[in-house]
């Protein structure tokens, strides 16, 4: 059974949290994201869960990861600025394969930038933006709907992968008005408990290793530091350094088919849009409008791992064009796996592309 | 009295160097932990960066060596998401009050259910001796080779100021007074410090010509100032000598306070 409601996106990104259990919230207020943390500061005491709102997004994050390791389905939500903020501990989250849900309604940057106009330049930072090497999960809702959806399911990655999960919004998505169909309840995964008999880092063939929660006995010790599979500190061993970060970056890139997330339209086109997030809505708007062009669109929901595979569906695809609000972030990482033209349609100002200039963009060379 | 059976034996030999006044204060604050009869599943010892917060790493519980400066909001974390667990946080005068000074104040502030002891050898430690926001005027750190200019924090002021329930210093010298201060911390609701001074030959001793680790804690002990006696001073119009810091319980109050097991 579902109900509709009439919700903004930030709305929606909070209940689908709720929906998939989320029961910690650390956050720091920060536009265009806000209204996540109000939500969940009405909604989740009554639900017997926590709201905290830390002294800033370093605190916000490292609280979440705290929060993690007694069992919590953690959350908190940002903005760039935060963003930034908090991508120390991101690592650390990383490197101690901590279950957590990041939301970034993306705005206008660098800097303080555009705090009340959208943007997608962080697509980029969230995949690379700590340091060292590592792999991490992003999701790209497009409307309200998946707002709700994306966050539910960011919550059974995170738990299944022991990995941060992103969702990467944009203002646009975050603050859009629209119908949205909420269903009673939805799919939970669950993290893999440590077995008794099983050292805490040790991980299975699927390159993930049980969750020793705090307070049930499994004295785990958890550290930033380059560890050993007794999760003890071994900073100087260079084969375990090397197989320990190819580990965490395997365990998502093996992955990727698992989790790829797309709608594949018009797979014989020769002309193909690829977009993510908010500039879906205006290439929706185009193929509408021109039914006739036979227009091909690869609609991204899961931006990282890169759905790489999905591009060869597209069998006489002559050009990609990419629009998004950035100068070309995803546009690059499309052309590492095509031989043809990727022609990007980066956007910046804030506002998203008009269906006229994608239309116009189907006509230029 | 030992208390071999909270220690990671198989982690064994210990990072700290010989002369190291750290280990005297994991020794006392798991004495008092022992004390409580807390149960090893139900307690976790959270910490940031630097010597002192490699201590959790050889205890035999739950246990989080978190990012530089952060262990306090990583423990709040702990603590709201579970109240049941026993939350003690491993800290240095550099991670706590240079880096993680914001964090220290609003975990006061929130006055949460948290112990926190924090082992001040007024230096960089484990970077090879770089000045900190305790390091005494005049006192020689390799960033500060002609002496440091820069006036030191008085962190259990800060600590009270903030809103802490209850703030005790004393020294790697004062054992006794050391392990019954962190137990009453233990004991009381809300935000409890601890700041335990300690000697640190290798950084800070050998620049600051205490020639032998025992010339470093006999000077914490002479210059220890009882804080009954400051407060006798006071009364009597006495100056307190610059060179003194005070020791003791120096606050102890029951203001509400955020986290704890109903």
């Amino acid at each position: 059974m579902t109900r509709v409601e009439f919700w903004q996106g930030n709305t929606a990104c909070a209940e689908g949290a709720l929906a998939a259990g989320c029961n910690f919230f650390g956050g720091y207020p920060i536009t265009p994201s806000t209204e996540v943390a109000e939500h969940m500061a009405a909604k989740l005491p009554k639900k017997g869960g926590v709201f905290i709102q830390m002294e800033d997004e370093i605190a916000s994050m490292a609280s979440i990861i705290g929060a993690s390791w007694t069992g919590a389905r953690a959350m908190t939500a940002t903005s760039g600025p935060g963003f930034s903020l908090m991508m120390e501990n991101i690592g650390f989250a990383a490197m101690t394969e901590t279950p957590c849900v990041v939301v970034n309604v993306q705005r206008g940057g660098p800097s303080t930038g555009q705090p009340t106009m959208a943007a997608q330049g962080d697509m980029m930072q969230c995949r690379f933006g700590s340091h060292g090497d590592y792999a991490v999960i992003a999701l790209c809702p497009a409307s309200v709907q998946e707002m709700f959806e994306l966050t539910a399911r960011a919550f059974n990655l995170a738990d299944q992968y022991r990995v941060p999960v992103f969702i990467m919004a944009d203002e646009t998505v975050g603050h859009m008005r629209e119908k949205i169909l909420v269903p009673d309840s939805v799919e939970r995964v669950l993290r893999k408990p440590q077995r008794a008999d099983v050292l805490p880092f040790h991980a299975d063939e699927d390159l993930i290793p049980g969750f020793g929660q705090f307070g049930t006995g499994h004295n785990v010790h958890v550290t930033g530091l380059t560890h050993d599979e007794r999760g003890y500190p071994a900073a100087t061993n260079p084969p375990l350094h090397a197989a320990l970060v190819q580990r965490l970056v395997d365990k998502i890139e093996n992955a990727r088919d698992a989790m790829a997330d797309y709608d594949i339209i018009n797979p014989d086109a020769e002309q193909v849009f690829v977009a993510y997030g908010g500039p879906v809505r205006p290439v929706q708007q185009v193929l509408h409008d021109h039914p006739e062009k036979n227009i091909g669109f690869l609609r991204i929901r899961t931006v990282w791992p890169f759905p790489e595979k999905a591009l060869a569906k597209f069998k006489n695809a002559q050009r990609f064009l990419v629009p998004e609000m950035n100068l070309g972030q995803i546009a690059r990482e499309i052309e590492r796996h095509v031989r043809v033209p990727v022609k990007s349609l980066g956007k910046l100002g804030g506002e998203l592309h008009t269906p006229k200039e994608l239309a116009a963009a189907l006509e230029a060379t | 009295m030992s208390y071999d059976e909270w220690f990671r034996q198989d982690r064994l030999p210990h990072i700290y160097c010989a002369g190291c006044g750290n280990g005297t204060i994991i020794n006392c604050t798991l004495a008092a932990v022992d004390q409580m009869g807390w149960k090893k599943e139900e307690t976790v010892f959270v910490s940031g960066i630097g010597c002192s917060s490699r201590a959790p790493g050889y205890i035999l519980t739950d246990s989080l060596h978190t990012t530089h400066g952060r262990a306090l909001p990583f423990a709040t974390g702990v603590k709201m998401a579970n109240p049941d667990l026993h939350v003690v946080v491993f800290t240095g005068d550099g991670d706590l009050a240079a880096i993680g000074g914001n964090h220290f104040i609003h975990a006061c502030r929130r006055n949460i259910d948290l112990t926190v002891i924090c082992m001040n050898n007024q230096i960089y430690g484990m970077t090879g001796g770089q000045g900190s926001p305790t390091t005494p005027k005049g006192c020689l750190s390799s960033t500060t080779p002609f002496g440091c200019a820069e006036t030191p924090f008085d962190l259990c002021e800060l600590a009270t100021a903030a809103g802490a329930n209850y703030v005790s210093r004393w020294t790697s010298y004062h054992v006794k007074e050391l392990e019954k201060a962190v137990k009453v911390g233990l004991e009381t609701p809300g935000f409890s410090f601890i700041e335990a001074l300690v000697q640190c030959p290798t950084a800070f001793g050998r620049r600051n010509k205490f020639r032998q680790v025992a010339d470093h804690v006999d000077y914490l002990k002479v210059h220890s100032l009882l804080k009954a006696k400051r407060d006798r001073m006071l009364d009597a119009g006495e100056a307190i000598p610059e060179d003194l810091f005070v020791v003791g319980e120096l606050t102890k109050r029951s203001r509400p306070a955020l986290g704890v097991k109903l």
